[in-house]
């Protein structure tokens, strides 16, 4: 009997990797894609040696590095002794289980998660899984797509398989067309900013609408990328024509006739029309704005034609929060976040590092410079990237403008590579965490913004309007 | 893996206040280079305890009455942001055996269960008075049930709830999943094949 009730993408997925259901009341799942990096994984390999386990499906995980390697000289051995050992372990465990690694020159080393879907490695309809949170970018092309822990690190390389309850599935729709200078950052800032950091604990969200549909897939995986800082554990887009015409001719996915039949398979993997979801949120896209954050969680985001909120307005732990973030900030209450004075710009990570970030800012650029005084870094996601806007002169627009440009990595969004904050400066950062001490200082202070809005900052030395600084209309 | 299952803690609690405590402040990225996680545990918490010149910010955690605690009490939304095992690790490290909170981070709270450590929630007014009893009797001992699903605290009882697949992984021994895993190899091959991945 076929059922009657559709299913959603993250109900077939999940149903095809399912191995078994566990006495616990979890259920075992295949794991199609597993991306390692040498912060989370290095560890896993020593758990693997103490219980003498080997990785049993070595060509389903690749290799690269990005959170600490350094964007300025990359030559080897690095100058930090720790991630020169980092990167060696990493490379040695590689070679001794015999799993791929796209290490540094090797032309498709970066950040991880801008690493698999350039090389097509992400697909449709795979369960995805890397040591690092930021992994739900892969929902891009509609895979259930999740951050892990080191322990579940070495569980999938042992068993290529993870213990996991099912989640529940939310429909974000977002509807209508965007306004001009309002990217697909603001519409995930929008987003945590309206549902909460926590709003997604227990679900996957599934991006639709009209808005989502028009997104190129860089866009999508933008919106992906933060599923994550709305506490969802992962967040995906139904794959679509989009999907597929990024996909064909990609290093790692089949041609000929054999991409027709895997595209075929790919779209099959689309929420049914009458698939059911446990939650479901429209939001207008005209109500979105170039958003910024002003505080020190992602969901502590605003406009950029309001002001910072007024605690005195509010009661009890609110109250509280409001002043602990203002106070860390060293920002005003109830005062416009626009001409907040910083002091670093950063373009770049696995949420806005992509080519068309840069190609956005660069369109932009001209007859524009870096005010004086402020530092501005713009760092490719990776070494593909780099090197295809290197071919466009991508990277001599950004430096006449004042930008440097940098060799590719994680840089500045999780300072574990020499680019970090210095005491209290503030920084206009196209990442995706303002956590208290993220960029590397534990008074360093983080302004999230689109890519446009980053250049805007860095222009005006403050925080600005990109749609005034650039004239958009 | 462990013989027996994790049924009660017993340990002096501490109270690290806040809402959305986040997986950098419970240990910042800086030190996170490392190849193993043995040496995690002094960095817990690192900025919140110490100022940019390493003098003591005077936190809970190194209060006197509170050395040696082993029950964390927080808020909501506790361990949010990274999947990193840092976090938890660190804690554990530290000697944390057990975290009450509001609410967990979903990757935060899995982490802890495989290392062993659960995590509960406990309502607000609950956590208030139990604050109050870990400020004014520091000394006094905290006993996290999971068996009767309470945390008993000077002759007080505090309901808790927990995820119920982790209570049964803590309570059967088998929080650490990968040997239960394992032993699936031949139904793992399988669906590999089904998939179209081998």
């Amino acid at each position: 009997m076929e059922s009657p009730v559709g299913k959603n993408l993250y109900q077939k997925v999940w149903d095809g990797h399912v191995v078994q259901k566990l006495d616990s009341g979890q259920y075992q799942i295949f794991i199609g894609l597993h991306l390692i990096h040498e912060v989370t994984s290095p560890q896993a390999f020593g758990m693997l040696r103490d219980k003498g386990l080997k990785v049993a499906y070595p060509s389903r995980t690749f290799a690269t590095v990005d959170h600490i390697i350094p964007t300025d000289d990359q030559s080897r051995p690095l100058k930090d002794d720790m991630a020169e050992q980092m990167i060696r372990v990493l490379s040695d465990a590689t070679i001794e289980h015999g799993i791929e690694f796209f290490p540094p020159e090797s032309g498709s080393q970066g950040i991880v998660h801008i690493v698999g879907p350039e090389l097509g490695l992400t697909q449709p309809g795979l369960t995805v899984c890397c040591g690092d949170s930021h992994t739900s970018t892969h929902g891009a092309f509609g895979c259930i797509a999740l951050g892990i822990g080191t322990s579940q690190v070495r569980d999938v390389l042992a068993s290529q398989t993870l213990a996991m309850d099912p989640l529940k599935v939310r429909r974000i729709s977002v509807e209508g067309e965007l306004a001009v200078g309002v990217t697909a950052k603001d519409v995930t800032l929008h987003i945590i900013r309206t549902l909460g950091v926590n709003g997604g604990v227990g679900y996957a969200y599934e991006y639709a609408g009209s808005t989502i549909s028009a997104m190129t897939m860089e866009e999508r995986m933008t919106v992906c990328n933060m599923s994550i800082e709305g506490g969802a554990r992962c967040g995906y887009i139904n794959p679509d024509q989009t999907t597929i015409d990024f996909l064909r001719g990609k290093e790692r996915v089949p041609s000929g006739a054999d991409f027709d039949a895997a595209a075929e398979k790919w779209l099959s993997y689309a929420s049914d029309a009458d698939a059911t979801f446990d939650d479901e949120v429209v939001i207008q896209a005209n109500e979105i704005r170039p958003t910024v954050t002003w505080g020190i969680t992602p969901g502590q985001a605003i406009s950029i034609e309001e002001s910072t909120p007024d605690p005195e307005l509010v009661e009890g732990l609110e109250k509280d929060l409001i002043n602990d973030a203002l106070g860390y900030m060293k920002i005003p209450a109830n005062t416009p976040i626009k001409g907040t004075k910083i002091d670093v710009a950063f373009l770049g990570s696995c949420t806005n590092g992509r080519l068309s970030d840069f190609q956005a800012v660069a369109k932009l650029l001209p007859g524009h410079k870096v005010a004086s005084g402020i530092k501005a870094i713009a760092v490719p996601g990776s070494e593909k990237v780099d090197a295809q806007a290197r071919a466009l002169g991508l990277h001599e627009i950004f430096e006449a403008a004042g930008f440097e440009w940098r060799k590719p990595g994680c840089s500045m969004c999780l300072a574990m590579n020499p680019d970090k904050l210095v005491g209290d400066e503030v920084c206009a950062s196209s990442s995706n965490r303002n956590f208290i001490g993220r960029q590397g200082s534990s008074t360093g202070r983080t302004i999230l913004m689109s890519p446009i809005m980053v250049a805007a900052s860095a222009i005006e030395g403050k925080v600005a309007d990109a749609r005034e600084v650039f004239g958009l209309k | 893996m462990e013989s027996n299952g994790i049924t009660k803690i017993n340990g002096k609690g501490v109270y690290v206040a806040g809402n959305d405590i986040d997986t950098d402040r419970i240990i910042p990225a800086r030190f996170l280079k490392c190849v193993t996680f043995d040496e995690l545990g002094p960095s817990l918490f690192f900025d919140e305890r110490f100022d940019t010149e390493g003098k003591s910010k005077n936190h809970p955690l190194d209060a006197e009455a509170h050395r040696g605690a082993e029950v964390l009490m927080s808020d909501a939304n506790f361990g949010c942001g990274s999947s990193r095992e840092h976090a938890p690790q660190a804690l554990q490290k530290f000697g944390i055996k057990a975290v009450i909170a509001e609410s967990f981070a979903e990757i935060f709270q899995g982490n802890s269960t495989t290392l062993g450590i659960p995590c509960v929630v406990m309502e607000k007014p609950l956590r208030q008075m139990l604050a109050k009893i870990i400020e004014n009797e520091p000394e006094v001992d905290l006993t996290v049930d999971l068996n009767a699903m309470q945390v008993i605290c000077a002759n007080q009882i505090f309901p808790i709830t927990m995820k119920e697949s982790s209570r049964e992984a803590f309570l059967a021994a088998n929080y650490d999943p990968l040997d239960t895993l394992l032993q699936a190899n031949d139904a793992i091959k399988v669906t590999a094949q089904r998939l179209g991945y081998i």
